[in-house]
C-alpha cells in the first residue's frame, strides 16, 4: 500500500452519471488482486473530509495505469467527476483483500455476477480468470438499457448475459433470474448492492465470493467504521466481526451476515 | 532534552504528538506504514472488561471540516488486549497510553487495575466522554461529582498516572476539570467529540444507524482551543489537547492554549502519515515563529489574561 499523487490520463462519462477514470503512477504496480480498492482524496481542502473508496476496474502494470469506474452520486464523486486529464489526485492504495483467482481451476466455469457500479471490479477479475484458462460467464444487471457499460469489454472474455429491470435490453428481471438459468458452474464471484448479494447467495449453486461496500473512515482497518458480522467467529482470532476495508471487501459466501 | 520533547506524568515524550484514541486501533495497522517510534506516544483504543461489538453500521457520516462517528467502543475486551494487543507494542520504546471505559465504576476499576500492571503501559486515559454508548461513557463525564468519584476510585487501583478525557458536551467544563483534579487525576485529555446528527435526504432518517454521533475534525478546533484555554488556567495538571489537529500550526495553537501535548485523530483518516509528517514540520515552523523550546509556549495564551 502506498500514498501517492497519481495523474489523471483519461476521464469519460460511459453511461449517465457513470464515469471511467484512468490514473497513472507507480502505485499501480502495487495491485495484488482483482477486487482491491483505492481510497481517493477528491479534494485538497477540508470538505469533503474523508476519502472515497472506489474499486479498481482494471490495471495496466506496464504503463502503470489504474482504471476505476464510479457513479457520480454525492458531493465527493461529483468533485471527482469534475477533475480533468492532467490533474493530480492523491491516492491511498491498493487496499483490502480481493477476489481469489487461484480457486478457479483450468477449464472450470466461473460465473461473475455484477449489479450497477458493483460491476467494475469483476472486469480485472474476468481477465485474470481467462488468463488462467477458466471459462467465464458474466451476468450484468442494470436498471435500463441506457445504464449499460462494460458489456463489450466483457464480451471479449466470454459469454455475457445482460439483465435489465425494465426489459429494455437483454433478459427482463434481475441477475438472479439469469443465474437460475445456468445449470452447471464451479464458482461464482459477485459484487453489487446488498439486496442483490443476498439474493445471489441464496440462488447460487456453487461456492462463491462476495464483495461488500460500506461507508469507511480510515480504509486501513484502524477505525472500525466498516465492520460486518461473521456467521461464526474467526478460528484464528476468535473475533466475531470482520473489517470490510482490510479483511474484505471480498469474503467467502456464507462467511459474513449480509 | 531536544527542543520538541515534552514531559508529562508517566509520559516522557520525544515530541508532543500522539494519535488520538479510537483513531489508531492498537497500532498494528499504522505500524505497517511507518515506525511507531516516531510518535511522541501512542494512545490505543478504548478497552472494556468484556468484548464489545459496537453499534450497527453506518457508523460514520461526513460534514464539512469533520465527521460524525458512532463506533460504540467496539473492542476485543480486556483479556484479549492483555494477551495480544499490548504485547505486540512491546517492540516500541515510545510511551503507551491506554484508554479505558466501562458501564459502571467497578468495570473501570477492573480494567485500570489490570492494564496499569502491564510493563509497557505508561498511562491510562479515563474515557468518561464517549457519546456513542447508552450506558457508561459520557454519563460519567457530564456531572462533576460522578466524574470525581470515578477518578478517585480508579486512582486507588491504577499503578500508572491517570488522564481523564473530558466531554465538551457540558455547560461548564471547568467545573468538571477542577473536580477530577481534586479527585487525584494526573492530567486531562480534551476534548472528546461533540454530539451531532446528519439526515439522509432520500430517507429522511439519520445517516448514522445510532442516529447521533460524535463530531470530530477541523470543525471542532475552536471549541477545543477555547475549552483548553479556560481549563488550563483553573487547574495545575497538564492537558493533552485534541480536536481537529490537521496541520503543524494547530499543534502550536493547542499548546499556546494550554496543552502540554497533543493528540491527532480524524486527520489520520485523511493522511495516514499525518503524525510523522507533522512531527517533521515542527522545528522548521518553530524557527519561523522564533520559538526556541516547545514546552515554553504552553499556556502562552493566558499570559494577558488579566488585561
Amino acid at each position: 500500500m502506498k500514498m501517492e499523487n497519481m495523474t489523471i490520463t483519461a476521464q469519460t462519462e460511459v453511461a449517465p452519471k457513470i464515469y471511467r477514470i484512468v490514473l497513472n503512477g507507480p502505485l499501480a504496480r502495487e495491485l495484488r488482486d482483482p477486487g482491491q480498492f483505492v481510497n481517493i482524496r477528491v479534494g485538497t481542502g477540508i470538505d469533503p473530509t474523508l476519502r472515497r473508496p472506489i474499486s479498481i476496474c482494471d490495471v495496466d502494470l506496464e504503463n502503470e495505469e489504474l482504471t476505476m469506474i464510479y457513479r457520480q452520486e454525492g458531493k465527493g464523486t461529483k468533485l471527482l467527476s469534475e477533475k480533468l486529464v492532467g490533474d493530480e489526485i492523491n491516492i491511498l492504495g491498493p487496499l483490502g483483500q480481493g477476489f481469489p483467482v487461484e480457486v478457479a481451476k483450468k477449464n472450470s466455469t466461473c460465473v461473475l455476477i455484477g449489479g450497477g457500479v458493483g460491476i467494475p471490479p469483476l472486469y480485472y477479475l474476468a481477465k485474470k480468470l481467462v488468463a488462467t484458462g477458466a471459462n467465464v460467464i458474466t451476468i450484468l444487471g442494470f436498471r435500463t438499457e441506457k445504464d449499460i457499460f462494460l458489456e463489450e469489454e466483457f464480451n471479449e472474455l466470454g459469454q455475457v448475459i445482460v439483465t435489465t429491470e425494465d426489459g429494455s435490453k437483454g433478459m427482463k428481471g434481475y441477475v438472479t433470474d439469469a443465474l437460475k438459468s445456468l445449470t452447471s458452474y464451479d464458482v461464482y464471484y459477485t459484487c453489487g448492492p446488498k439486496p442483490m448479494l443476498r439474493a445471489v447467495e441464496i440462488t447460487a449453486q456453487s461456492p462463491g465470493y462476495i464483495s461488500l461496500e460500506e461507508r469507511m473512515g480510515c480504509g486501513v482497518g484502524a477505525c472500525l467504521a466498516c465492520v460486518c458480522d461473521l456467521t461464526k467467529p474467526n478460528e484464528e482470532t476468535g473475533k466475531g466481526y470482520a473489517k470490510i476495508c482490510s479483511d474484505g471487501p471480498v469474503f467467502l459466501a456464507g462467511e459474513v451476515i449480509l | 532534552m531536544s527542543r520538541i520533547a515534552v514531559n508529562l506524568p508517566g509520559l516522557t515524550m520525544k515530541n508532543p504528538v500522539m494519535p488520538a484514541s479510537g483513531c489508531f486501533a492498537f497500532g498494528q495497522e499504522y505500524g505497517k506504514l511507518y515506525d511507531l517510534n516516531r510518535l511522541g506516544a501512542i494512545c490505543v483504543k478504548a478497552v472494556t472488561v468484556e468484548e464489545r461489538r459496537g453499534n450497527p453500521t453506518p457508523r460514520v457520516a461526513e460534514t464539512p471540516g469533520g465527521m460524525l462517528n458512532a463506533i460504540g467502543l467496539q473492542n476485543p475486551g480486556l483479556e484479549h488486549v492483555l494477551e495480544h494487543e499490548l504485547p505486540w507494542l512491546e517492540k516500541y520504546d515510545t510511551p503507551i497510553v491506554v484508554n479505558i471505559a466501562g458501564y459502571q465504576v467497578e468495570d473501570y476499576m477492573e480494567v485500570a487495575k489490570e492494564i496499569s500492571k502491564v510493563s509497557n503501559v505508561n498511562a491510562i486515559e479515563l474515557n468518561i466522554s464517549c457519546p456513542n454508548v447508552k450506558e457508561g461513557g459520557i454519563t460519567f463525564g457530564t456531572d462533576a461529582s460522578t466524574a470525581a468519584h470515578l477518578t478517585e476510585k480508579v486512582k486507588t487501583v491504577s499503578e500508572v498516572p491517570v488522564y481523564v478525557k473530558l466531554s465538551p458536551n457540558v455547560t461548564d467544563i471547568v467545573e468538571i476539570a477542577k473536580a477530577v483534579e481534586q479527585a487525584g487525576a494526573d492530567g486531562l485529555s480534551m476534548i472528546n467529540t461533540l454530539l451531532g446528527m446528519r439526515i439522509d435526504l432520500k430517507t429522511g432518517q439519520p445517516i448514522l444507524a445510532n442516529r447521533t454521533g460524535g463530531l470530530s475534525g477541523a470543525a471542532i478546533k475552536p471549541v477545543a482551543i477555547r475549552m483548553i484555554h479556560d481549563v488550563s488556567q483553573q487547574v495545575d495538571i497538564p492537558i493533552i489537547g485534541m480536536g481537529g489537529i490537521y496541520e503543524v500550526d494547530d499543534i502550536l495553537e493547542f499548546m499556546m492554549a494550554g496543552a502540554s501535548a497533543v493528540a491527532v485523530g480524524t486527520a489520520n483518516f485523511i493522511d495516514p502519515f499525518v503524525c510523522p509528517t507533522l512531527i517533521d514540520q515542527l522545528e522548521e515552523r518553530m524557527d519561523e515563529l522564533g520559538i526556541d523550546k516547545l514546552s515554553s509556549i504552553v499556556g502562552r495564551s493566558s499570559l494577558c489574561n488579566n488585561l
